[in-house]
């Protein structure tokens, strides 16, 4: 795919062949990066993803939105977080999930009609998933206006100050409350950063349905600074996005990255990707494949064991296991979960309804006993 | 022919588009994809880009740009992609294009159809089984109609594209893969009218959308029981044509309202407001409402009991019997 015309390339750290390539703008203090842990999230969230296909193919899971080919992306971004930062997702961070640690099995209630939700945001500080697209940027951009609020930026403490890190796609640049989102964050120059994981596909629709400039270069209008990032190299993603944190946490305001991905698989499991756009495509995008890349780094300094990558196929393989159990074993929902769930104080309409809806399902058992 | 319903709806696009080069669709994935559903499958390789617009993805810019386009002449046909997502657009719908002809004082038509595939059953995720007619049927300005079978499906798209009104196109989803012979019929129903679908003598079911076919069920399970359940179809819920169902409940003195919307200010209530109104004297019993309850759609594993069935319209119908 040729990158926009007269663009300067995304932002690399480590090239396609593992090779290192520092950069000036994009600072990165290697000792403090855990390598063959990034390796691991990548690993094993790519098997969280292929599970959770197998799993819809067997009727497991409705739908499943593959994040296969942008785990660079989201564990770069996952890991730049600081434990007390809030994350808003869309729907395709499981990666990013992964790294807050969400048990994956929770990932998939909502999938498979058990659930709306699936986790607490609190626990993790990660939200739930939004289905509505560019809904959640308002929603981080005021929750960082709380925390601004709560005088958690700029007193000079990473370990207490507090940024909101926002995901969305590139179709979501298109949306109105995504723009607002950048205006509001701009104009109170709040401690937000927009993750822009620009996959270059919204369903069908290629990237230039909706730019004809990088996202990165979106910020400039707004007032607040862009870069932009070769999204399959899992550490130029965390470079920025610590960066972009910390500025944020500090004080300086919001930053939007645009991750330069793809995706590797369909929309999600019912999409038909053979009617937009061609195999060759595909291909080209799966040699830049983020883990490769660096697995052939950590083949080439010998930082790793030679158990290393033996041990986390292991792990990776009982990792699939277990949710392949849990999500067996996810429990349906309570009939009454609907009713008991829409108000802090239920109306009495809804209590009557409530009753007759406990009747109808009483006597649908009834009818159920075999004679 | 026989065909399905999503297939009738594109034949119904396509002679629209063949009859008339002002008309237009824009949506997000209708070109090349030919949209989530295949609704437009094939109308870009037939009519090209201009005619057959991807949209950007936002849903106000489909509704605003539409009512730009008709404005120059034009006759969007906007598509958004499932009946949770039309909300961006709603501000646009309601504040705009319901209220231009009204404001120019008739100068100003807005012949736009905004077509949504709604209702649940389908076993989705969120925000993919909605049913937000009432909104559209509160708002005047704005028309509301909603077909249930293939013969309707291709007739109507073709009537709300002729409309010189705005036209909420309500596409029951659940429906889509559901065939029926559909005829080019030179003179079809009107629009906006009712139609009974089985006659019937001991109570009115009226139904619209997806649970039309779940009211014929009931009429046959009913008739082994010995009941006779008259069906009607509504297919426009606004304009809001109760004539057949007035003319109906004379005779028969029951009846039952079916939606999967909320029962809270749904389209149940007008109609039995305005079916005590018109037809006091003839009731033997309440106009009994079924319908969605007053909750946010629930996971796809609850649907199934949430939506009204066969075994929810029938409760009721044994209810307004035994009054
Ligand atoms: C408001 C709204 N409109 C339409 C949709 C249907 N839809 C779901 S995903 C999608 C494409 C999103 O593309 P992008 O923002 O690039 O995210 P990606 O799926 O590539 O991660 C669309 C149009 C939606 N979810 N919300
Ligand atoms: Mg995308």
């Amino acid at each position: 795919m040729p990158d926009m015309p007269g663009e300067e390339l995304p932002l690399q750290l480590l090239d396609p062949s593992g090779a290192l390539r520092a950069d000036d703008r994009l600072p990165l203090d290697l000792s403090t990066v855990d390598l063959p842990g990034l390796y691991r999230d990548m690993v094993l969230s790519r098997r969280i993803d292929t599970e959770a296909i197998a799993l819809q193919r067997q009727g497991e899971l409705g739908l499943w939105p593959s994040m296969s080919g942008q785990e660079g992306a989201q564990v770069g971004a996952g890991r730049a977080l600081r434990e007390q930062d809030m994350t808003f997702p869309s729907y395709r961070e499981h990666a990013v999930a992964w790294c807050r640690g969400v048990e994956p099995t929770s990932l998939l209630g909502l999938f498979r009609g058990t659930t709306l939700g699936g986790w607490r945001a609190e626990d993790n500080n990660f939200n739930l998933y939004t289905l509505v697209i560019g809904a959640q940027t308002l929603h981080a951009t005021g929750y960082a206006m709380g925390i601004v609020r709560d005088n958690l930026v700029g007193n000079g403490d990473n370990a207490r100050d507090t940024a909101v890190l926002c995901f969305h796609g590139d179709g979501a640049l298109s949306e109105g409350e995504t723009n607002e989102a950048y205006v509001w964050a701009a104009t109170q120059n709040l401690p937000i950063v927009f993750f822009c994981q620009n996959n270059q596909w919204a369903i069908s629709a290629p990237y230039s349905t909706q730019s004809r400039v990088p996202a990165a270069r979106r910020a400039d209008g707004f007032g607040f600074p862009g870069v932009r990032v070769d999204g399959n190299d899992v550490l130029a993603c965390l470079a920025a996005t610590r960066q972009a944190l910390d500025a944020a946490r500090r004080g300086d305001g919001p930053t939007l990255i645009e991750a330069y991905t793809y995706r590797l698989n369909p929309h999600t499991t019912s999409d038909d990707a053979g009617r937009y756009r061609s195999p060759a495509e595909d291909e080209v995008w799966r040699e830049r494949d983020p883990i490769t890349r660096l697995r052939l780094h950590l083949e080439s300094t010998g930082a790793v064991s030679e158990t290393f990558f033996t041990d986390l196929d292991d792990d990776a393989q009982r990792l699939a296991e277990r949710m392949r159990a849990g999500c067996r074993a996810l429990p349906d929902p309570d009939p009454d979960s609907p009713f008991l769930h829409t108000y802090a104080e239920m109306p009495d309409t809804l209590r009557a309804q409530l009753a007759e809806h406990r009747d109808f399902i009483a006597s649908l058992d009834a009818q159920e006993v075999p004679a | 022919m026989i065909t399905t319903l999503a297939k009738a709806i594109n034949e119904g696009l396509r002679d629209a588009m063949r009859r008339d080069d002002k008309v237009m669709l824009l949506g997000q994935d209708i070109g090349q994809l030919g949209g989530v559903f295949r609704v437009t499958d094939g109308l870009r390789k037939e009519f090209g880009e201009l005619r057959v617009m991807d949209a950007p993805l936002g849903e106000a810019g489909i509704v605003g740009t539409a009512i730009g386009l008709a404005m120059r002449g034009y006759r969007p046909v906007c598509e958004i992609q499932f009946d949770g997502f039309v909300f961006p657009g709603v501000n646009q719908m309601i504040t705009q294009l319901a209220k231009y002809r009204h404001r120019s004082g008739g100068e100003i038509s807005l012949p736009v159809v905004i077509r949504v595939p709604y209702g649940g059953g389908i076993g989705a995720i969120e925000h993919h089984s909605e049913s937000p007619e009432s909104y559209f049927a509160h708002t005047p300005g704005l028309k509301v109609v909603t077909c249930a079978s293939p013969q309707d499906a291709y007739q109507m798209i073709g009537q709300a594209i002729a409309s010189d009104d705005p036209v909420i196109f309500l596409e029951p989803k659940r429906r889509y893969w559901e065939k029926g012979d559909v005829e080019r019929s030179p003179d079809p129903a009107p629009l906006h009218a009712a139609r009974v679908l089985r006659t019937g003598d001991d109570l009115t079911l009226v139904a619209y959308g997806p649970l039309v076919k779940t009211a014929l069920e009931c009429a046959e399970v009913a008739a082994e029981e010995g009941h006779s359940l008259e069906v009607i179809d509504l297919r426009s819920l606004a304009p809001l044509d109760l004539t057949a169902v007035f003319a109906s409940v004379r005779r028969t003195g029951r009846l039952v309202v079916a939606h999967e919307a909320s029962l809270s200010h749904g389209l149940g209530a007008e109609i039995a407001a305005r079916v005590q109104d018109h037809a006091f004297y003839s009731l033997e019993a309440p106009v009994i409402r079924v319908a969605g309850y007053d909750t946010p759609y629930p996971p796809s594993r609850l649907e199934e009991h949430w939506l009204p069935g066969v075994e929810r319209i029938l409760d009721a119908v044994d209810r307004s019997l035994a009054y």
